[in-house]
């Protein structure tokens, strides 16, 4: 991050009073309420919160999976009005194409383009590279483990040349080593290729270990409660005394919430 | 649908790869799977003919009986009759409509089936009006089959086109609608739209639905040619029966309907091998 504050700096991404309601039969749910974001590029943020808070809605908004009710996304001040491939999701369930090889599956969004064939072979053992697969390029998704087919979905983004990524609780189905792992592994891919990530996460851990921002959203309308820079110098050390009192911090503040609003709800 | 995007439970970590393949399948199972299936046609046969002999019914033919028809329908020189050795001339007739209507089938029920499962305002026009003309028998068909394609072999390709069309449209339709949203979010988000969305997600992702269809359609394809040539066509397997009947020539209908099974059966694995090549991907879809 610079602190060059003399120039304005221009917003890379900005979620602009975003309201999103839902209509479920014949009442209508609010989602998020007047949410709004900035982001710089390369940043790396989490959006954490109880379910129902809305926050893989916002992230599906940026996707442009959903419109929102009213309020605005762009980045680089272009509006987003619809998927876009500068936008990049990774979903929890992976969502590879099952009848295309982890090589088709990294090369999809470069055929799109209509790439000469020797690019789109470079693109693709690049990333095939750096998420460690190269030996499964010919493997099919369903015979890989579920933390290798994340790193599929993790390079078929940025295959694409994505400038966001949206990662809705990616490493939610996958076992505690898995997950670690890949948590170090996307720091590392973090570090090398400087994309913008934002995480969507319930782990109040993983979004201290990932981050350089926690975002605490609340339920009931969904909305922003509290966004927290995080200062630790990375590597993170999940045992360290000064991570525990990050992680404390922030768990209190999800906390306190969840407590406020079930005493206003038994009152 | 066992689509497999939708993983819940997590794989192991690291190299489970492989486990999900089906294994390899040892020499002595695959010989005692063959030794069954050939056991059990062969017990049939075998109670086929006890059944004749100690009843002494002279309406049904001994098995013996019916494999000395079928080499005369083969090879001729047995009953040197108008059958003798018209196997090639009955069976080629047959295959021509079966497979020029399940073939027509195809090229219109996979496209239109794809059209119906992804557009909706084609899915709200064409919809209810295939839904009303579904229940109608093929048989029904018949009398105005004749009418508009007169007493001939395209007639046959009509019913068969008929009754192989839905199974196929359905399958399809079907194949499409439960495509996995998410597939249709990714591949928007990396730039994949419009016809090629088509051929590049909704079709591979329909594709086991649709190799379901192509199977049922195929059965019904051999079923409907006995309907079918029986609108008077002179040669056919199903006109080989059908003048077995008219002459009480039972052996002759046996000797027919034993070489449409045939013929349906290695069609059958024809389109399993295919279906397991193109959806290699998947072990579970193979057949």
């Amino acid at each position: 991050m610079d602190n060059d504050t003399a120039r304005p700096r221009r917003q890379f991404l900005t979620v602009r009073d975003v309201t999103k309601t839902f209509q479920i039969g014949a009442d209508s749910v609010e989602a998020l309420r007047r949410v709004n974001l900035t982001m710089d590029k390369g940043e790396f943020v989490c959006l954490i919160g109880a379910s129902g808070c809305g926050k893989s809605t916002l992230l599906r908004i940026i996707a442009g999976f959903e419109q929102p009710s009213s309020g605005q996304v762009s980045v680089y001040e272009h509006p987003v009005t619809g998927p876009g491939s500068d936008r990049g999701m990774v979903f929890q369930d992976y969502a590879l194409f099952p009848w295309m090889t982890v090589r088709e599956n990294i090369s999809f969004g470069p055929r799109q383009k209509g790439l000469p064939k020797e690019r789109i072979r470079a693109i693709t053992d690049e990333y095939l590279n750096m998420v460690g697969l190269a030996n499964f390029s010919d493997r099919f998704p369903q015979q890989l483990s579920g933390g290798m087919k994340q790193r599929v979905a993790i390079a078929r983004v940025l295959a694409n040349e994505c400038e966001v990524l949206l990662m809705d609780e990616p490493f939610g189905a996958l076992d505690a080593l898995t997950r670690e792992k890949l948590q170090q592994e996307l720091l590392e891919i973090w570090t090398r290729t400087r994309v913008t990530v934002i995480f969507v996460t319930h782990s109040v851990e993983e979004a201290v270990v990932l981050s350089d921002r926690v975002v605490v959203m609340t339920a009931g309308p969904g909305r922003i409660e509290a966004d927290i820079p995080i200062e630790l110098a990375r590597p993170r050390e999940v045992s360290a005394i000064d991570f525990n009192q990050v992680r404390r911090d922030i768990t209190l503040r999800l906390t306190s919430h969840v407590a406020s609003r079930s005493v206003a709800l038994a009152a | 649908m066992s689509q497999s995007s939708i993983t819940t439970a997590p794989a192991a970590s690291g190299i489970a790869a492989g486990a999900a393949m089906p294994g390899r399948v040892w020499p002595q199972e695959r010989a005692q799977g063959i030794l069954l299936a050939i056991a059990f046609p062969v017990a049939l046969v075998v109670l086929w003919h006890l059944l004749v002999v100690m009843s002494g019914t002279r309406l049904v033919p001994t098995p013996y009986r019916v494999g000395v028809m079928m080499y005369d329908f083969a090879f001729g020189g047995v009953y040197d009759d108008a059958f003798s050795g018209t196997i090639v001339i009955h069976l080629l007739a047959s295959m021509q409509r079966v497979y020029g209507g399940f073939a027509l089938a195809i090229i219109i029920g996979i496209p239109l089936g794809l059209l119906i499962g992804k557009v909706r305002i084609i899915r709200q026009m064409l919809d209810p009006t295939l839904s009303l003309l579904r229940p109608i028998p093929v048989t029904a068909w018949l009398p105005l089959s004749m009418i508009f394609f007169g007493l001939g072999p395209r007639s046959a390709v009509f019913l068969v086109f008929l009754g192989a069309f839905y199974p196929i449209l359905l399958n399809t339709i079907f194949g499409v609608r439960s495509v996995d949203l998410r597939l249709f979010e990714a591949a928007s988000m990396l730039g994949c739209d419009g016809s090629r969305m088509f051929r590049q997600v909704v079709l591979p992702a329909a594709t086991p639905s649709i190799f379901n269809g192509l199977r049922l359609a195929h059965g019904f394809a051999w079923i409907l040619i006995v309907v079918g040539e029986m609108t008077g066509v002179p040669t056919g397997l199903g006109s080989v029966i059908m003048d077995g009947r008219t002459l009480s020539r039972t052996d002759l209908v046996i000797t027919g309907m034993i070489v449409i099974g045939v013929a349906g059966f290695i069609t059958d694995r024809i389109i399993v091998s295919i279906n397991n090549r193109v959806l290699r991907w998947s072990p579970q879809h193979h057949g």
